[in-house]
C-alpha cells in the first residue's frame, strides 16, 4: 500500500514529540533582554535540566542577585566574549506539545549583519526585541529591515521591560504606532506586537496579571500556533537534483533515481515534468521513500524520483513543470551581504557560485549601489563592498542557473558566493526585485 | 485538503538525509564514525534511508579502545551484516603497541582514541567524518557549524569558520584539510529517543532496563563483570538499571531505571526535560550521565 509520510512513520506513533517545526531567529544585545527572554522561554517551558537550573541559581546567589539570572543559560556567548573568540550564531533548542522550536540566536552589535543575515536565512519568524523605556530605536529598525530582506515571513515585536514602565498602556501604543509606521515600508507579511517582562515573566509563556489591557496571546502560546504552512511555496515545483542514485548492485541494477529536497511545490506521480537545462518534458514515474513509494512531495522533504523515459541528467539539474519554470539565466541580479572580513567584494572579481546544488563561476560585472543597513541609504557611487555591507550587484555566471526571485522562492532565489582561493563562503546573495521601497 | 506540513521528526530526518546526500556529492572520500552508540547508529540509520536502494556509498569507521561490551560489537556487527556497509577498524590497542599513544593512568582511552582516530582519517584519505555531534549537548556546541571544516592538522578554529546561510553547504577543502560534519545538529536527545523509537531502530541491549548485579562506587552504579570487577569489601546489588551511554566498558556506568521497552525510554527522557527544580538525588545521576554523554560523544 502506497501512503504518505504524513500519514505514517514517527507522528502516527508517537504523541510524546508530535507537532511540527518552527525556525525562529533573535537579534539584540544582552542590554535588550534577549537572552533573560530566551532562558525565559526555556525554563518556563521546562526544557532545561535540574543540573542547568542549579547552576545558574548557584551563579546567580554566588553574585548576590535577588533572582535567578537567567540570561545566564545562554552565557555560552559571554564566555566567547572574555576569550576574545568572535561571537556567532548559537542554536538553541526547546519543545512542547505542539511544536519544537529551533532558535538562531545572534548577537546584536558585532558583525551583526553577517550573524543575522544566516540565522534569519532559515528563520520562519524574526524576534525583535524593544526596550519599552528606549523605544524604537536604530538597532530595532536594522534587524527589521534584515529580516524582511531574508523573507521571513512573521516578525513578532516584543515591547519587553514593561515591568520597568508600570506595565503602562500608553508606552506599548506609541511604540506600536511608531514601529507600525516603519515597518509599512518595509515587507513584512504579518506583524504582531506583545508587550511582555522577560525578567517577570509577563506575556512570556503565562499570560500577565499585570497588563489586562492587553487581550492577545502570550509569547509562546502565538509561537505555538503562528501558522508556517501557508507560509511555503506549495506552487512553482522546483526539485534541484541533488544526487543520483544508481545502484552497482545485483539486486538492484535497473534502478536510476533523482535523489534532493522538494524546494517547492508538490509533486506527485504522474505529473509532466521539464528537466533543465536538458530542456525535455517527461513523467514522475514515482516518488521513492527508503520507507517505500509516496503519493506526493512537499517541501522540505528528501525523496528519490524515478522518471518515465531516460534523460540524462546529473547533480545541478532542476525538474519543475513544462508550463511553470524558472528563469534560465547567466546573469543574475541580486542583493548580497558581504561575509569576508579579510578581502571586500571589487568589480571584475570572480568567486564560485552554490546556488541550489549547482556551482558554478561568477564574475562580478557590477556593484549598483552600496545600501547602508542602519540609514538605508544608497550609495551608488560605492565600488568595494566589505565586511557586513548589503550591496545590490550584477553577476555573469559561467553557465546557466534556474533561478526564481528570492521574493517568491527563499531556495531557488538564493546563492552562496565562495572565494576561490581560500574556499571561505564570502557572501549570501538574493536573487531579483528589491524587498523593500526604501 | 492536505495539511502539507511535515512532523517535526520527518523534518530533522529530511534535513539529516539532505546534509548526507550533500556531502556524497561533494566530498572525495566520506566516512561516518560508528562508536556503537545510538547516536551513530541513528546516522547510520538515516544514511541506509538516504541512499536506498544503493547501499551506503562510504564505510563507516569504528575506533576501537579495546574495552567494548559485547554487546555493543554484537551490535555493529548485525547492522554490517544487515547493511553491507563497509566497516573500517582503528584499534586503540594497536596504536599503544605501536607507541603511537600511551595508556593513560586512569584506564580510560577515551583521550587517546583522538590520534588514533586521526591517523586512520589520514591513512585511508577520509576528507569528511561525519560525526553524531548535537548542538543542543552543550552550551559551546550551540553554535557547532553543520560543516565544521578542519585545517590540516585535524584542527577546529573557532575563529575560522564558515557561515552557514540557507541549507548552501560548502565543503570545498584544499589538499589536507577535511570537514566533519554533524547531520544531527539540530536533533535533541528526546528526538533521538522518539525517532528510534518510531522508526524500530536496532540498539545495544544496553540502552534498555534489566536485572543487573551492580556496585555502587561514587554514587555511579557499575555492573559487575569482566571489565569491573567486585573489589575487596565491595558488595554487590541487584537492581533495575539501563545505560544511559556508551563507552568504555570499564568506566561506563548504568543508572536506575524500569524502561524495558523504547517507549519506556522515550517516556523516562521527556520526563529527565520536565524535572522540577530543586535537584534529587536521582537527578544529580541523571546530571553525571549527562555529562558523561558529553565526554562520550564528544569523541573527536
Amino acid at each position: 500500500m502506497t501512503t504518505t509520510l504524513s500519514e505514517s512513520g514517527p507522528e502516527a506513533h508517537n504523541e510524546i514529540v508530535s507537532g511540527d517545526l518552527l525556525r525562529f531567529a533573535t537579534a539584540g544585545s544582552v542590554d535588550d533582554g534577549k537572552s533573560t527572554l530566551i532562558g525565559r522561554l526555556l525554563f518556563d517551558s521546562k526544557s532545561i535540566f535540574a543540573d542547568q537550573l542549579e547552576s545558574v541559581e548557584q551563579v546567580s546567589k554566588d553574585r548576590g542577585n535577588d533572582y535567578a539570572d537567567l540570561s545566564l543559560l545562554t552565557d555560552g556567548l559571554r564566555a566567547e566574549r572574555e576569550q576574545g573568540i568572535t561571537i556567532d550564531v548559537a542554536y538553541r533548542y526547546f519543545a512542547t506539545p505542539k511544536r519544537k522550536f529551533i532558535i538562531a540566536d545572534t548577537p546584536g552589535h558585532t558583525q551583526y549583519t553577517r550573524n543575522m543575515v544566516t540565522g534569519a536565512s532559515t528563520a520562519d519568524v524574526a524576534l525583535i526585541l524593544i526596550d519599552a523605556r528606549k523605544g524604537v530605536v536604530e538597532q530595532s529598525r536594522r534587524h527589521t529591515f534584515l529580516a524582511t530582506l531574508l523573507g521571513v515571513p512573521h516578525v513578532v515585536v516584543c515591547v519587553n521591560k514593561m515591568d520597568l514602565v508600570d506595565y503602562d498602556e500608553q508606552v506599548f501604543e506609541k511604540i506600536r504606532a511608531e514601529f507600525t509606521e516603519f515597518a509599512s515600508r518595509l515587507r513584512v507579511p504579518d506583524l504582531t506586537f506583545i508587550p511582555v517582562s522577560a525578567l517577570a515573566g509577563d506575556n512570556v509563556v503565562t499570560r500577565s496579571e499585570n497588563m489586562d489591557w492587553f487581550d492577545g496571546s502570550p509569547l509562546l502560546s502565538h509561537l505555538e500556533r503562528l501558522h508556517v504552512a501557508s507560509d511555503r511555496n506549495l506552487v512553482d515545483v522546483r526539485f534541484p537534483v541533488q544526487y543520483v542514485i544508481r545502484p552497482q548492485q545485483n539486486d538492484a541494477r535497473d534502478y536510476r533515481g533523482y535523489a534532493g529536497t522538494v524546494a517547492s511545490g508538490v509533486m506527485k506521480p504522474g505529473d509532466r515534468v521539464l528537466a533543465l537545462p536538458a530542456g525535455l518534458e517527461t513523467t514522475i514515474a514515482s516518488i521513492d521513500t527508503a520507507d517505500g513509494p509516496v503519493e506526493e512531495a512537499f517541501p522540505p522533504m528528501s525523496v528519490t524520483v524515478r522518471l518515465a523515459d531516460e534523460i540524462d541528467i546529473s547533480r545541478g539539474d532542476m525538474i519543475c513543470r513544462p508550463n511553470n519554470a524558472p528563469t534560465v539565466t547567466q546573469d543574475v541580479d541580486a542583493q548580497i551581504c558581504w561575509m569576508d572580513e579579510s578581502a571586500s567584494l571589487v568589480q571584475g572579481k570572480k568567486y564560485a557560485i552554490k546556488h541550489t546544488t549547482r556551482w558554478a563561476r561568477a564574475m562580478v560585472k557590477n556593484i549598483n549601489y552600496r545600501v547602508d543597513v542602519n540609514t538605508l541609504h544608497r550609495d551608488e557611487e560605492a565600488t568595494e563592498i566589505k565586511l557586513n555591507e548589503m550591496a545590490r550587484i550584477r553577476l555573469r555566471v559561467t553557465q546557466p542557473l534556474f533561478v526564481d526571485s528570492y521574493q517568491a522562492n527563499r531556495q531557488t532565489g538564493a546563492f552562496i558566493l565562495v572565494d576561490e582561493a581560500t574556499n571561505k563562503t564570502v557572501a549570501a546573495g538574493m536573487i531579483g526585485g528589491a524587498a523593500h521601497q526604501y | 485538503m492536505k495539511s502539507h506540513v511535515l512532523s517535526q521528526l520527518r523534518s530533522l530526518e529530511a534535513e539529516s538525509i539532505h546534509i548526507m546526500r550533500e556531502v556524497v556529492a561533494e566530498m572525495q572520500r566520506p566516512c561516518l564514525l560508528f562508536s556503537g552508540g545510538k547516536d551513530s547508529i541513528v546516522m547510520l540509520h538515516l544514511a541506509v534511508k538516504a541512499f536506498a536502494p544503493a547501499r551506503v556509498p562510504f564505510p563507516i569507521m569504528h575506533v576501537d579502545t579495546g574495552l567494548n561490551f559485547q554487546t555493543v560489537l554484537d551490535c555493529r556487527d548485525r547492522w554490517v551484516e544487515r547493511t553491507g556497509v563497509q566497516l573500517v577498524v582503528a584499534s586503540v590497542q594497536e596504536g599503544i603497541d605501536r607507541g603511537l599513544v600511551r595508556e593513560e593512568p586512569n584506564g580510560s582511552r577515551n583521550r587517546i582514541q583522538t590520534p588514533v582516530l586521526l591517523e586512520a582519517a589520514e591513512k585511508h584519505g577520509f576528507d569528511a567524518l561525519f560525526g553524531g555531534g548535537r548542538r543542543d549537548e552543550e552550551k559551546a556546541r550551540a553554535k557547532e557549524r553543520v560543516f565544521s571544516f578542519r585545517d590540516d592538522f585535524g584542527q577546529w578554529d573557532p575563529k575560522n569558520q564558515r557561515p552557514e546561510i540557507w541549507n548552501l553547504y560548502n565543503g570545498r577543502v584544499h589538499q589536507g584539510e577535511s570537514i566533519r560534519v554533524f547531520p544531527l545538529s539540530n536533533w535533541t536527545e528526546l528526538d533521538i529517543w522518539a525517532y528510534i523509537e518510531a522508526e524500530n531502530i536496532d540498539l545495544p541491549d544496553l540502552y534498555l532496563a534489566k536485572e543487573r548485579e551492580v556496585v555502587e562506587r561514587s554514587g555511579m552504579l557499575y555492573e559487575v563483570n569482566d571489565f569491573t570487577p567486585l573489589k575487596d569489601g565491595e558488595t554487590a546489588q541487584v537492581l533495575s538499571t539501563r545505560y544511559r551511554t556508551v563507552g568504555d566498558a570499564n568506566l561506563t556506568a548504568c543508572v536506575e531505571s524500569t524502561a524495558t521497552t523504547l517507549r519506556d525510554v522515550v517516556e523516562e527522557v521527556a520526563a529527565v526535560r520536565l524535572t522540577e527544580r530543586g535537584a534529587t538525588r536521582g537527578d544529580d545521576k541523571v546530571s553525571e550521565a549527562a555529562m558523561e554523554d558529553r565526554k562520550k560523544e564528544g569523541y573527536f
